[in-house]
């Protein structure tokens, strides 16, 4: 390898990098204020380059030039940057008060509403935008040539990391920003009017992710998909650099650009896992990122996201339990074959929502990489049928909770060592690394394309039959996670929960406990992964993937994450939904994201908590009329 | 024959059809419909499933203005459309859904080559026919292939095989691939290495690169494959990486001097978006609709572009002659039963805008070709030159490669 490529390729890389960071500075800066995890910047990005395609072109048909050019990649971010702005005050803005998990949710309702937007804007084409004129050509390099509009991308990133920090530290609005990271109800207590902040910030943040997408516009072309293929590797860099850290993403985004740029050199498939990997052991190492300080929430007391009180059923809920386990258990004397195959469904989501609610609402340990372990449960069971052992499907569903709950453990035990956002990143790599492998290794998963033949024994390959079966199973499965919640186990994991210093501090081993917890959970979720396989007849990594984790969150969240019972609740209610919405239409996606909004807005606790709320408010009138 | 009361569906149905019965055209087709469910990716892949819905319908109407399926005494098709999800789990329930609540007679369509394995594995399990149209795997009609599972299009073997024919004369030895890094672009690369190899005395592979599907990272992919000095360069990418990975590769001098061979890229859902940037003289699969002749071929393009305003695409062409098939198909079982529809498609002719296709019964695969040729720039937007129509029989799997991979 000579030195003239050397160069020319991490020029590449630094690039790439720069482009990373602009989006990532964005999110990063969001979040450091906000606290919420906005899965919607990926939308904020593909709309900057939607909007850039559709305005440049008129403003070079008006005057073509360089300066026209980048008027409308500012303007395109601008827009973008109000759109930022209408999401806070319309969404957001109303769910500051309830748990932040929730605010995620609202945040995934307005991914899937803008995908569907787009598609129906500017339709399913993709469209190349122009070049930036004057900057077509390539450029000589030591003898090679490179293309000039990414030497000025290489220029954007240091410009945006400039431009941030003289906002951040020669104004006003930059200082609140970087004290309401470090502590937001401080900054609320001095007399700050919060909501401009966080909508200023909001615009700030959209406007940043708009550019990033407006910029790409010469390199690659406006598409629907634009918004998944970006977020995860924005969420890399912010998690790498350390959350609400503006020269730690730079610095992650070189990192990355760079990585990316060589590594393919010497691994051509590697480009599935890199990031992930990387920050895998980013976080194993320095558990808050390169820049990232220990989280400044961890000291303060705030009323934990989970599970708060534990009730035993009183008579008329016990009553109430009992009638939905004889209507359910009634489905297939009543409901024809299909309403059968759905509530089959439904009980294999409950149960692995169930376990994800274990974790997130008794343990505090927020999972955005569930489906690992549901991908593992349903892997280890169609592999063992269909492999050379050909095993029969009882041997199978025996395995699949051992083989994913001890992936849980092999995981967990890194897991657990973070807390709060880091701890849900590392969740999402080890998912992605679960992933990657099922994708990759061909000869034994049989790569993207899976494995088929994944049925039942004989006995069990009616659907009625195997409806009972999946009952018995999941039902089970969650009596005895719910007898664990009831258990001093439980109790201890909760204690762990609202504050692992006091619960360290009167012996409570609080990292074994997580670990065991985090096992468990994933042993469960396994079982229903290995349930689904059967169910589907094959297997495949989309078992495994992160929009399958956040299908599971989007259940514990719609069901209350505050209520034991809910998750059961809020699977049955997604996946009724998307089976009654998909075939209505092809913007099934809108739908679905209007009405997870809907849910957010309405039923801030979700459905089981709407109910106690209202207990509530029977005893208590008008203590919560919240409005930020 | 049983009184019932008419679904929903058929009264919604027969209500869109009223202002047709009203213009009374002879020989209309009458009867109970003939129920086909399709389901693809309308919403993530909406490029190629939408004007592949168009032509579906068009074809459909067609049928039923001429009198139905005759043999089965001019009964109407009606072809019902469900979006798949995009991911396996959805699917196979969409499919009981179609088979359980819509009562259709066999199941069509699908994109993605792990969706459509493992519909047509539900389908072996429940015993009905999967006419599965889109997806290229070869496993669906090789190792994974089953009784029960018949492929349209042209599978990545096929349409591997009938670059490496274009380009082996070329002599081109130092080759590059680059693949998206999903089971397609893998078997596409495979396929290429066997069959250079077996073609061109001296064949060698300099570089790979497997970029991560829709997110290429064109910088560093084109400068690895460039440092590898290849003389000829394999290209498996499509859609969004395509773009970005030709304007990188157009502004640092990639392709000059080099040949190079493409799946895909002839094909206008790819194409179009490639504007004024079409790189000239690929060796490419395509279709150059605009060019075609054929009178039958004219009067579908006409007729298309009369009724959605717009372009046919290659996903057009695949929805209507799949729409030709199955009528094929019902007059030739003139039954709707499942073992009749096997014994009639397992070497069925068909005579379709394309050219004639036959079904081989041998691993089910249709003989469906796909033109090649070479791209080229027209105006503002790529064109295709110096193509010609390869029926797919010249290029199906060996007989022994079939026997020895579906004997499990």
């Amino acid at each position: 390898m000579d030195l003239s490529f050397l160069v020319l390729q991490s020029l590449s890389g630094f690039a790439s990098a720069s482009s990373l960071f602009v989006i990532a500075s964005g999110l990063t800066l969001v979040f450091g204020v906000t606290r919420i995890v906005n899965f919607a910047h990926g939308s904020f990005y593909m709309l900057g380059a939607y909007l850039a395609v559709t305005i440049v072109p008129r403003l070079l048909d008006l005057s073509y030039s360089p300066w026209t050019f980048f008027l409308g990649v500012l303007l395109a971010a601008l827009l973008v940057g109000l759109i930022g702005v209408a999401v806070e005050m319309l969404l957001l803005r109303r769910i500051y008060r309830v748990p932040e998990l929730f605010q995620l949710l609202a945040t995934f309702g307005v991914v899937l509403i803008v995908e569907d937007v787009v598609l129906k804007i500017w339709g399913p084409v993709d469209i190349a935008g122009p070049r930036a004129p004057s900057l077509r050509h390539g450029v000589e390099i030591l003898g090679q040539r490179f293309p000039a509009y990414e030497l000025v991308l290489i220029g954007v990133g240091p410009l945006v990391l400039a431009l941030l920090w003289l906002v951040m530290h020669r104004t006003r609005f930059g200082v609140l920003i970087r004290a309401a990271t470090q502590d937001r109800e401080m900054v609320g207590a001095l007399g700050v009017n919060q909501a401009r902040l966080f909508t200023l910030t909001l615009f700030l943040g959209a406007s940043l992710a708009g550019l990033g997408g407006a910029l790409q516009i010469p390199r690659i072309p406006a598409n629907s998909h634009m918004d998944l293929s970006i977020i995860t590797d924005a969420f890399v860099v912010t998690v790498v650099g350390g959350m609400g850290s503006v020269p730690g993403a730079f610095l992650a985004a070189l990192l990355i650009g760079q990585l990316q740029a060589f590594g393919i050199l010497i691994l051509p498939k590697v480009t599935l896992v890199l990031v992930f990997a990387l920050m895998a052991v980013v976080l194993v190492v320095k558990p808050w990122g390169l820049l990232g300080r220990p989280d400044s929430g961890s000291g303060r007391v705030v009323l934990p996201e989970g599970i708060l009180t534990l009730r035993r059923f009183r008579p008329p809920e016990a009553a109430l339990a009992l009638l939905a386990v004889a209507a359910l258990l009634a489905v297939p004397l009543l409901g024809d074959p299909y309403t059968t195959k759905v509530a089959t469904e439904i009980l294999i989501f409950a149960l692995a929502a169930f376990s994800l609610q274990f974790l997130v609402g008794v343990g505090g340990l927020v999972s955005f990489g569930h489906a690992a372990y549901f991908g593992l449960g349903a892997y280890a069971a169609g592999l063992l049928v269909t492999g050379p052992l050909k095993a029969p499907m009882e041997l199978a569903l025996l395995a699949a909770p051992l083989v994913a709950g001890a992936g849980a453990a092999l995981f967990g035990f890194f897991i657990v060592r973070l807390s709060g956002i880091y701890l849900a990143m590392l969740t999402l790599a080890f998912a992605q690394i679960v992933y990657a492998i099922g994708f990759q290794w061909v000869e034994v998963t049989g790569g993207d394309n899976g494995v088929v033949g994944v049925w039942p024994s004989a006995w069990a390959s009616g659907r009625t039959v195997y409806f009972y079966l999946v009952a018995a199973l999941t039902l089970s499965g969650i009596v005895l996670l719910r007898r664990v919640i009831y258990a001093p186990f439980g109790y201890t994991l909760r204690a762990a929960r609202d504050s692992a210093t006091r619960a360290g501090a009167i012996g409570l081993d609080v990292r074994t406990h997580r670990w065991l917890g985090f096992t468990l959970a994933g042993a469960a979720a396994g079982l229903a992964g290995g349930l689904y396989a059967f169910q589907k007849g094959s297997i495949d990594p989309t078992l495994a993937a992160i929009p399958l984790s956040i299908d599971f969150l989007v259940m514990v969240l719609v069901g209350g994450i505050q209520t034991v019972m809910g998750p059961l609740l809020g699977a049955a209610f997604f996946h009724t939904l998307k089976d009654v919405v998909m075939p209505l239409t092809e913007f099934w996606r809108l739908l679905l994201g209007l009405a997870i909004i809907a849910t957010v807005l309405v039923f801030p606790r979700g459905l089981a908590g709407a109910a106690d709320t209202l207990r509530g408010r029977a005893r208590a009138p008008a203590t919560a009329a919240a409005s930020a | 024959m049983p009184v019932s009361l008419p679904s929903r569906r058929t009264v919604v149905a027969g209500l869109a059809a009223a202002p047709l019965a009203l213009s009374g055209t002879a020989g209309r087709a009458q009867g109970a419909p003939i129920r086909i469910g399709e389901l693809n990716s309308y919403g993530r892949m909406a490029a190629f499933a939408g004007p592949y819905r168009n032509a579906m319908m068009l074809a459909q109407d067609e049928i039923n203005q001429a009198g139905g399926i005759k043999a089965l005494g001019g009964r109407p098709l009606e072809i019902i459309f469900r979006d798949d999800g995009s991911t396996p789990g959805d699917a196979v329930r969409v499919a009981e859904e179609l088979l359980t609540r819509e009562n259709v007679v066999f199941l069509c369509g699908t994109f993605l080559s792990n969706v459509g394995l493992a519909v047509a594995d539900f389908a072996n399990q429940r015993k009905v026919l999967f006419l599965a149209t889109e997806p290229l795997t070869d496993a669906l009609t090789m190792g994974s292939g089953n009784r029960y599972t018949f492929r349209v299009r042209p599978n990545t073997y096929m349409q591997t095989k009938m670059l490496v024919e274009a380009v082996k004369a070329r002599g081109v030895k130092r080759w590059a691939i680059v693949a998206p890094n999903y089971e397609y672009g893998q078997s596409a690369a495979a396929n290429f290495k066997r069959l250079m190899a077996a073609a061109v005395p001296g064949f060698e592979v300099v570089g790979e690169q497997f970029p991560a599907l829709g997110k290429v990272d064109a910088g560093a992919t084109v400068g690895a494959l460039a440092q590898a000095k290849p003389d000829g360069l394999f290209n498996v990418l499509f859609g969004a990486d395509l773009t970005a990975f030709v304007r990188e590769g157009n502004t640092r001098g990639l392709f000059e001097k080099r040949t190079v061979a493409s799946l895909l890229t002839g094909e206008p859902e790819y194409m179009i978006p490639l504007g004024d940037e079409t790189p000239e003289g690929w060796v490419t699969t395509g279709y150059p609709w605009e060019q075609i002749e054929a009178p039958r071929h004219k009067a579908f393009v006409a007729a298309y572009r009369a009724r959605f305003k717009d372009t046919p695409r290659l996903g057009s062409l695949l929805g209507y002659v799949v729409v030709q098939m199955i009528r094929d198909l019902l007059e030739t079982a003139k039954s709707t039963d499942t073992e009749a529809l096997i014994a009639a498609l397992e070497g069925l002719q068909s005579d379709t805008i394309a050219g004639p296709v036959t079904m081989r019964a041998l691993d089910h695969q249709s003989t469906l070709g796909a033109w090649v040729g070479e791209t080229a720039l027209d105006g503002r937007k790529g064109t295709m030159v110096k193509y010609t129509y390869e029926d797919g029989a010249k290029y199906l799997h060996p007989e022994a490669e079939v026997k020895a991979a579906r004997r499990g």
